[in-house]
Parts: structure tokens; sequence; C-alpha cells
């Protein structure tokens, strides 16, 4: 009870605190530089130069500290010993190179990035085409969508049942081994299995994330003019044709959207490894590793952060045409 | 498109392919739900799916030992129940390992010691010693027993005063609310100078925003732990408000701005003329009529902060009072992986949450989220 107080009292200082900081810097810049007097034109000229910045003022001072300076604050440290304080030079990533679970971690990130998207943005594609024709569509979408609402966490506890494996002389309570059961085949510890565990643990993330391209797919199509679809079908195109031909192409730059936002996500995967198997059985990925580096025992701030700067190097073209795009929205 | 619906077959076609996708998305999650209320012995037992059927299971249950024996005519009798005082149907029985359900229900069978054994349905059983026993270690009965569904509250009551699920709930309440709160007021006065207020350097602080999007917050972990430690924050409440602003400012004003950019100019610039000062405009025209993406980013940043494992483990402690939701279903996920009603009440109380203001407040979300991917990109 007592630390709901003090939240409550946080968010009436933090309020009272930012409107307080933006009305009496305001004022105050009113009274240096007075909008009459002698020098009436040249103070509002100033004042209105400074104002733009007492608004931009916290986000730049959070942002530069909260974001900003740790990304150089971990190149830096990546180049330096496990406790963060002798410059080693390129040590940690030389080290990397010949670490054998940090190439697994690599190898399989890039199973992640190309299995995840691509998965997700399809059944997304599918789902929005669909839902788009059918009378209970909304519905159908939110419930499609509603994953996207349940943590990493709440989600690995949910396909915990869905995976589960008891002996082959006992009755399945995991829903998959059920079925297989049921199929006449034999139950499999699937989250141990080495390498096609990973996919098991991508349908996770599959099944969170396609509602999210689903919703984005879906506003994309119907975005797109009726008369290109209405010709189509006046030049005889099945509705299918329709779809991969007609919608699809004008569509292009969404779904761009959809798989890098996918894959920024994809990256940074953590939560639903680290719950399901926390990297064993081959299913190591770098910001689980990251973790690990960072947590264990005796910290390795070094190897933490080099493999920190691996994860930031693979999001900086994301990064660069993310900008490039904006700006050409921006013109 | 209505032209589909020209073809019954294709529209039909449709309707079930949907249906079985929704079935597929929602299985999962009402998998879970339906879990969290069956009893313990039941879910380690069977599928969530067989919930509404009897459950059969097969247990040992030891006698009453026989040197309780009491006399009842020329035999001396050990009686009691298998289940105690849990409800439930004998369908079979047996007294060696080897054959555990040899007799049915009402039949007699005979030990090797010679005792003369009967079960019958509601869980009865007799053991006649045909002579006064010393022994103190009761027979060993081997029971198929059958068991009506039973549906229960305990799970929850359970996880939530016993398993400190409670306190966690609290906890991550402590984390979000404030964290959630305080970047939209901070990204506001920012988004309203990026979108309508003329100063060099506007476009590059914009593509700075845009970049710092896709940063990785794992970037940030040991930098600011370090931080946090040097000027005495340690791990705290304090420093995970502080992280979560920080990290939810790049999407908090860049959807602020692309919404307040769009905002219609003669409002803003009749203010203007008419003398207001830019923090009038501020407060008396941009929050009124910025609701909508406010309310999307609050959503956001709610959903994303509730959920957030990665963030708490790092700037938080691991006492009982700072361990949030995630961070303890994680440790339970390790501790007590066993014990299904634990994990299913527990997971199910964390998304409680979370999916009450996602089916209530759907429509923002999906705004914001379009806001944020279709025009921004």
């Amino acid at each position: 009870m007592q630390q709901l107080f003090f939240a409550a009292g946080t968010i009436v200082i933090g309020v009272f605190g930012c409107v307080g900081y933006f009305y009496f810097s305001n004022i105050l810049l009113d009274i240096i530089f007075p909008g009459r007097g002698p020098h009436a034109g040249r103070n509002i000229n100033r004042a209105n130069a400074i104002r733009p910045w007492l608004f931009l003022f916290p986000t730049l001072a959070v942002l530069g500290l909260y974001l900003v300076y740790p990304v150089f604050s971990s190149g830096w440290l990546s180049m330096s010993d496990a406790g963060g304080d002798t410059f080693v030079g390129f040590e940690n990533y030389a080290w990397l190179l010949q670490d054998r679970k940090f190439l697994e971690s690599l190898g399989n990130n890039a199973l992640w990035l190309v299995f995840v998207p691509a998965a997700a943005t399809f059944f997304g594609l599918i789902s929005a085409g669909l839902t788009d024709r059918i009378k209970w569509g909304a519905a159908a979408k939110s419930l499609i969508f509603m994953p996207m609402a349940i943590s990493f966490v709440g989600a690995a506890v949910i396909w915990k049942f869905i995976y589960d494996y008891r002996g082959a002389d006992q009755e399945q309570i995991g829903l998959l081994n059920a079925v297989v059961v049921a199929l006449g085949g034999d139950p499999h510890a699937w989250i141990t299995i080495p390498f096609w565990n990973n996919f098991f643990l991508m349908i996770i993330l599959i099944w969170i994330q396609s509602g999210f391209a689903m919703v984005i797919l879906s506003a994309a199509l119907r975005g797109i003019s009726e008369e290109t679809i209405e010709a189509a079908f006046l030049d005889g195109a099945t509705p299918l044709q329709v779809f991969f031909r007609i919608k699809i192409p004008q569509i292009w730059g969404t779904i761009a959207v959809v798989w890098t936002t996918i894959t920024v996500l994809v990256l940074k995967i953590f939560d639903i490894v680290f719950a399901m198997t926390n990297g064993q059985w081959g299913t190591q990925v770098l910001a689980n590793l990251m973790y690990d580096w960072m947590f264990r025992g005796t910290p390795d701030f070094g190897r933490g952060s080099a493999i920190v700067m691996v994860i930031m190097l693979l999001v900086v073209p994301i990064m660069a045409w993310n900008i490039r795009n904006a700006a050409k929205e921006m013109r | 498109m209505d032209m589909a619906g020209s073809k019954p077959q294709l529209t039909w076609a449709i309707n079930l392919s949907v249906a079985f996708l929704v079935l597929l998305w929602v299985i999962p999650t009402v998998g879970l739900l339906i879990s969290s209320f069956r009893d313990r012995d039941q879910i380690s037992t069977s599928g969530w799916w067989t919930a509404l059927s009897a459950s059969e299971r097969n247990f040992i249950q030891r006698a009453d030992a026989p040197n309780t024996a009491v006399r009842d005519g020329d035999v001396w009798v050990v009686s009691g129940n298998v289940f105690g005082d849990k409800p439930g149907e004998v369908v079979a029985f047996g007294v060696r390992s080897q054959a555990p359900e040899a007799f049915a229900v009402g039949e007699t069978g005979e030990h090797a010691n010679g005792a003369r054994i009967s079960v019958q349905a509601n869980g009865d059983y007799r053991i006649a010693y045909s002579e006064p026993q010393e022994g103190t270690r009761g027979l060993r009965l081997f029971v198929r027993s059958q068991s009506p569904p039973v549906f229960t509250l305990d799970n929850y009551s359970e996880v939530l005063f016993a398993e400190g699920i409670g306190r966690a709930f609290l906890n991550t309440l402590t984390v979000t609310v404030p964290a959630t709160i305080i970047p939209i007021l901070v990204a506001a006065f920012a988004a309203y100078a990026l979108a309508w207020m003329e100063f060099p350097g506007r476009a590059l602080l914009i593509a700075g925003i845009v970049g710092l999007l896709v940063v990785p917050l794992q970037v940030a972990f040991i930098p600011l732990l370090k931080l946090h430690n040097t000027v005495g924050i340690g791990k705290g409440y304090l420093g995970i408000w502080l992280a979560h602003t920080g990290f939810g400012l790049p999407l908090a004003v860049y959807l602020l701005r692309n919404y307040i950019a769009g905002l219609p100019r003669e409002i803003i610039e009749s203010a203007k003329v008419d003398g207001a000062t830019d923090f009038d405009i501020f407060r008396r025209i941009i929050l009124p009529l910025s609701y909508p993406a406010l309310a999307s980013f609050a959503i956001f940043q709610f959903l994303w902060v509730w959920n957030d494992l990665l963030v708490a483990k790092v700037f938080l402690g691991t006492g009982s009072n700072q361990l949030v939701m995630t961070g303890l279903i994680v440790e339970l996920l390790g501790s007590r992986g066993g014990d299904w009603e634990i994990l299913a009440a527990s997971a199910f109380v964390s998304i409680a949450v979370p999916t009450l203001v996602f089916f209530s407040l759907q429509k923002y979300l999906v705004r914001g989220l379009l806001a944020g991917s279709v025009k921004g990109g």
C-alpha cells in the first residue's frame, strides 16, 4: 500500500514538475525578453528562438542520457575488459568470433530473422484479406489481434500447455502431443529437439505478431483504389488473381514496413527464449546470451557489450532506411 | 468486396477459413483459461480439453495399519475410504502393482498374506483378516478412479495470497502507471515544438527521433546500471521509471508529432493572431485536440511496460517488494514447473489487465499502430 502512495506521489510530483517547468520557464523567458518596451521586436525574436528549446529540453535530456549516451558508452565498454575499466581493443570481438555459443546465437537469430517476419506477414496478409470480406470480420480480427496484449512470459506459459510432453505410456496433457498421439504418432519433448525446437519457439512469436501485421495490412488493403479492382474484375480476373496480382503489388510499401518492424523486434527477442529454454538445447539467441554475460556470477561487461554492439550493428541498416523514408515523407 | 459474395461457395470457403484461423489463434489462450480453473490433480492427469468429462486416474492409497483392525464376528477388519474426503468414483482396484486393476468394484480380492479386500464405488474399503494383526504398515491399494470435473477458484486464491502474485501485481502497477503518464507529458511539449515551431535543426532532430525508435534497449543496460549505481539510484522504482520514460519517448514524440503536425494550420495561426503564447496554444488547443494520439501512445506504453520482463530484471531488485509479475512467473516456471495450476492461474492474473485494456480501447491501439507504421515507416 505504502508503495502505491509512493507511486501516486511520483505521478503527482512528475506531472506537476513537468507542468511547472514548462509554465515557469516560459514566464521566465517573457520576463528576460519582454515583448514590449524599446527593444520589443528584438526581444520577441530572441524569445521565439529560445522557446522551442525550452519545450524540447526535457525530452532531449532524457533521450540523450537514456539512449544516445548508452550507445557510445556500450561501444566503449565493448573494447574494455570484464570490469569495464581497461582498454583491450578488439579482443572481445575476436573472442566472439570463436565462441561456440555466440555463433550458435547468430545462426539462430538469422533463422528467426528469416522465418518469423515472413510467417507473421504471411498470416497477417491472409487473415487481412479474408476477414475484410465477411460480416463478422471485425470480431475475428480482434481475436487474432488479441495475443498482442499478452506478455511474452504469459505466452510462454500458454504454449507450455501446448508443447508439454509425457511419456508414451501416460495420457498427454499437452495439446500438440495429444493430437500427434491421436493421429497415431509418438509423443515428443518438442522444445528439446535440437534445431527444430527453434521453430517451436518462433511459432509463439508468430502467434503474437500476426495480429499486428493483419491490422496494418488490412488498413492498407482497404486503402487501395476501387477502380483498379473493378477493372480487374471486369477483365474476368478471379478473386485470387485480384488479391495476388492487383492488391498485393499495391501494398508492397506497407508490407516492407511490417516486415522491418517485426525484424527489429526479432533481433531483440529475449523473453520467449529466456522463459521457455533459457538457451538450452541449441536455442540460444543474442539478447539472451548478452543477458547471460551481464548477470552471470561474475559479470563480463566487455563481452556483454560486444554482443550488444553486434545487435546494434544489425539494426543500423533498418534505422537508415527508416530515416530516409521519414525524410522523404516530410518533404 | 461484394463481388466475392456473388459466389456462395467462395463465401462459405472464406467463412470457414476465417473460423479455422480464429480457432487456431484462440485455442492456446482458452486452454490456459480453462486450466486455471481446474483441480490440480485433474490438470496434471488429463488435458484441458477433457475438462468437462469425468477424468480417470490411477493412484495408490495405503490403507490403515493392520494392527488397528477391529474384531467383527470371526474376522478382524480394517476399513476406510481411498479418497479421504475428495469426490471420486472407483472403477477398479488391485492389491498387487503387477495387476493394479485386477478387481471390479464390489468384488473381493485376496492378498498374498491372506487378507480379503473389497472396495466400493464410493471409495469405502474393507480389509478382513482371519486373525488379529500386529503390523503397522497398511496394505497398498491400487485404485483406478473416475472423478467428476472439478472447477475451483482455489488456484487463484492460492497464487494471489500464498504465491506472491498479489504483491507482484501491486509492484507491476507501481512500475506501470508513472512510467505511462510521465513520458506523455514530456513528449507532448517536444512534439508540439517539432511540429509547429520554427527553429534551425528541426529536421535533424526529427530524423534523430526516428533513428532512436529502433535502438535496441539492450544497449542501455550496462551503461545505465553503472550510471544509476554511481549517482546512488541503484536498483529501484525511480530507476525503472526513468528508464521506461527514456525508452518510450522516441515512440511518444514520433506518434504525437505526426498527429499534431496534421492539425489544421488555421486554428493555430488564428490563435497566434489573437495574441496567444505558444504555451497557451499548447494547453488550450493542442492538448485537447490530440487526445486520440495521447490515448494511442498511453495504451502502447501501458502494454509494453506491464508486459516487460527484461527492463524490470535489469533495473529492479528481486525482493518481494520489487519483483513484478512477469519476473515472478519466470521464477515459478523454474521452481514450480510441474505445478500447472499455479502457473496457469498466475499467468492469467498477469494477462487479465492488458487483455481488458486491449478489448476496451482497441480502437486507439489500432489508430496508433497505423499512425506509427503506415504513415511514417
